[in-house]
């Protein structure tokens, strides 16, 4: 017995075994029907709610439809270009988009160039993936001077999405202001604050790079209304901003001090995110902190127990030049305090304000049912409520909240929701569906020409090879008519 | 021993040539494969081709709906890899590279202090796997050596059991 008979015992396990979690290969008959399926977004939840349905059922079809002409939603749009091991995942997302069960229509716009209704009609199950496109607002005054911007469309902006290629933000104020304490405020405050030799190596748009080349932002503010407690970024981002080269925290030791206590019984995860809080406000750098610290041309802060109350303008009222902020104080404890006014207000001089509040999801049409509330499609896991047929995966079924492994589960969820209706006979698979063939004559009729996933590779491929001249792991095309024309369409 | 050598090497070989045709990227000083953009591999998992040469360490899986799976791997291997290799599902969204949870384990309480002490890095990553325990790993960073023997890898029961866990993702 050496390697080649543990190899012929392992083989004929991987065989044995059932494919899926709870069995869901059935033994294939002569007469047993395709159930067609089509995903709305090509996101990670509607990539993993893919690769789930196509892995546990032998014979589904799933089409994948996205609105813009590219793939992968936040992981190219969302994800900072300075991390591109999360991006990694894209490799997974194409395997699974290569399947010879599994095809890709972008440049279609669900709600748009075809209804929900139209794609019931073409497919025994829709599954709604569709993000949140849109982010919550201040609802303060001066919001819309110039100099404010929504952390989401500096995200865009920077990461070639083409809705926010022209944003155009000004960066010539030397204190930027984030409002909110997510990891969303702190990949901007980092965007804003690494060096330009770092950025200029990421996939980062020329556009923004540039941009970025002359700003003026010295010192970035995040602002949270609660505590330290409370923040709501993770570690593996604060460590990122304690190590970032050529700047350093400002961090008011009173916020912390007497907080060690207070994490005695919390969970690790939080409680190690404070305890690193504490340790970079409260203790000697060690020598690698030091260092960069002491030389040091930039500089990050955060300020709790501020609530924004309004965006002051300069004396031509054009533009924002600080914000106004009501002092709080916290009402009960650990996650689920909350932030009172406590009468007394502070003034900050800050050209940029960036509002990171969170991302939002929109109703999609008068017959999907919504939760406005919530922003969300209301389902029981992953299935819509009242709707048979529809089920909905990722942000827009649980909010917008989690990295990737959250999306991941709740993807792997849903579809095994749609799993189960199928083999409960729910999704009446019997009546034939004829999926894409349908919908291609709609699209065509409405002059709509969808890209397909080897059209997304001449455009990866290009964006490649204009990267590699710039030293860079890509260059993304930001215009979408621009795509286009690189594959004839 | 020369049997074993044998076959990996054998391996090796084969999956190279089967790589070659796909336009399959390999990456055997890492022991793994990546299929990459321009990869076409099909859905299921096959088994990945760089196999480690060193000796074998049997190990068990304990998949997400309890099944035990035992199976063979090598020294050096990686317990990600391993797993895929195996068509056990573990995913590993950001291919080793510490920049997800995604092949967040449970380790047989018998062997946490067999393992090397986790990276920072890896600790950092752990705070993100739902349903964390003290004897959670992440399976890319597990690497077998022969005190691993009889070792066994639980998945968490994450999803469906999910939320109902009482378990509430954090806003970020």
């Amino acid at each position: 017995m050496g390697a080649s008979g543990g190899w012929r015992g392992a083989s004929a396990l991987r065989r044995l075994r059932p494919a899926g979690l709870a069995g869901f290969k059935r033994p294939l008959s002569t007469g047993e029907r395709i159930p067609r399926i089509c995903i709305v977004g090509s996101g990670p939840a509607g990539f993993y709610t893919a690769q789930h349905l196509l892995k546990h059922h032998k014979l589904a079809r799933v089409d994948v439809y996205e609105k813009l002409p590219v793939p992968f939603g936040l992981v190219r749009f969302g994800v900072a270009p300075d991390h591109p091991e999360v991006k990694n995942v894209i490799n997974t997302f194409t395997q699974t988009a290569q399947s010879d069960r599994c095809f890709y229509y972008g440049n279609v716009a669900v709600g748009k160039d075809v209804t929900v209704e139209e794609l019931q009609q073409a497919y025994h199950a829709v599954v709604l993936s569709y993000g949140a496109e849109d982010n919550r607002i201040l609802g303060i005054p001066g919001e819309n001077l110039s100099g404010v911007y929504s952390a989401r469309a500096l995200v865009g902006w920077y990461n070639g999405l083409p809705e926010n290629r022209d944003l155009k933000p000004d960066l010539s104020s030397k204190t930027a202001l984030v409002l909110g304490q997510g990891n969303v405020a702190l990949d901007v405050a980092r965007i804003l604050l690494t060096p330009l030799d770092l950025l200029q190596k990421t996939d980062i748009t020329e556009g923004s790079l540039a941009a970025i080349a002359s700003s003026k932002v010295k010192r970035v503010w995040l602002v949270g209304r609660r505590g330290p407690l409370q923040v709501a970024f993770t570690i593996k981002e604060l460590r990122e901003m304690v190590n970032l080269p050529g700047a350093r925290p400002i961090l008011d030791p009173a916020d912390f001090t007497g907080l060690r206590d207070a994490i005695k019984d919390v969970p690790r995860p939080r409680k190690r995110l404070t305890e690193l809080m504490i340790k970079t406000a409260l203790e000697k750098p060690g020598e690698k902190e030091a260092k960069i610290w002491a030389s040091a041309t930039r500089e990050w802060g955060l300020k709790f127990l501020r609530s924004p109350l309004e965006i002051l303008p300069t004396a031509d009222g054009k533009r924002a030049r600080g914000i106004r902020m009501a002092v709080t104080r916290l009402e009960g404890s650990g996650e689920s305090a909350t932030a009172v006014p406590t009468g007394e207000v502070e003034e900050l001089e800050c050209g940029l304000i960036l509002s990171s509040i969170g991302y939002r999801s929109l109703p999609l049409g008068p017959s999907v049912p919504f939760d406005p509330k919530h922003g969300i499609i209301p389902n029981h896991l992953g299935r819509v409520q009242g709707v048979p047929g529809l089920y909905c995966s990722g942000w827009v079924k649980r909010g917008p909240t989690g990295v990737i492994i959250t999306t991941m589960n709740d993807s792997f969820d849903t579809a095994q929701s749609v799993l189960e209706d199928l083999q409960a006979g729910m999704l009446n698979v019997s009546n034939t569906k004829e999926g894409f063939e349908s919908v291609r004559s709609i699209l065509h009729s409405r002059g709509v020409h969808p890209v397909s996933f080897s059209d997304w590779e001449k455009i990866d491929a290009a964006e490649v090879a204009r990267g590699r001249l710039a030293g860079k792991p890509r260059e993304k095309i930001v215009d979408p008519q621009e795509m286009l024309q690189l594959i004839d369409h | 021993m020369a049997a074993s050598m044998a076959g990996g090497g054998a391996g090796v070989a084969r999956c190279l040539l089967r790589g070659a045709s796909r336009g399959l990227q390999l990456a055997p000083a890492r022991g793994f494969c990546v299929a990459g953009p321009s990869g076409s591999q099909a859905q299921e998992e096959e088994p990945c081709p760089a196999e480690p040469v060193g000796a074998m360490v049997n190990v068990v899986f304990i998949d997400r709906s309890g099944h035990r799976i035992p199976v063979q791997g090598r020294v050096g291997d990686n317990v990600l890899h391993l797993a895929q290799r195996h068509g056990i599902e573990l995913e590993g969204a950001c291919e080793a590279s510490l920049a997800c949870s995604t092949c967040h384990v449970y380790v047989k309480e018998a062997f946490v202090d067999k393992l090397p002490i986790p990276d920072e890095r890896e600790e950092d990553m752990l705070d993100m796997a739902p349903l964390l325990q003290e004897n959670s790993r992440l399976g890319c960073q597990i690497i077998l050596t022969p005190e691993l023997e009889g070792a066994e890898f639980t998945l968490p029961k994450i999803t469906r059991n999910f939320y109902v866990d009482g378990h509430v993702p954090k806003p970020h």
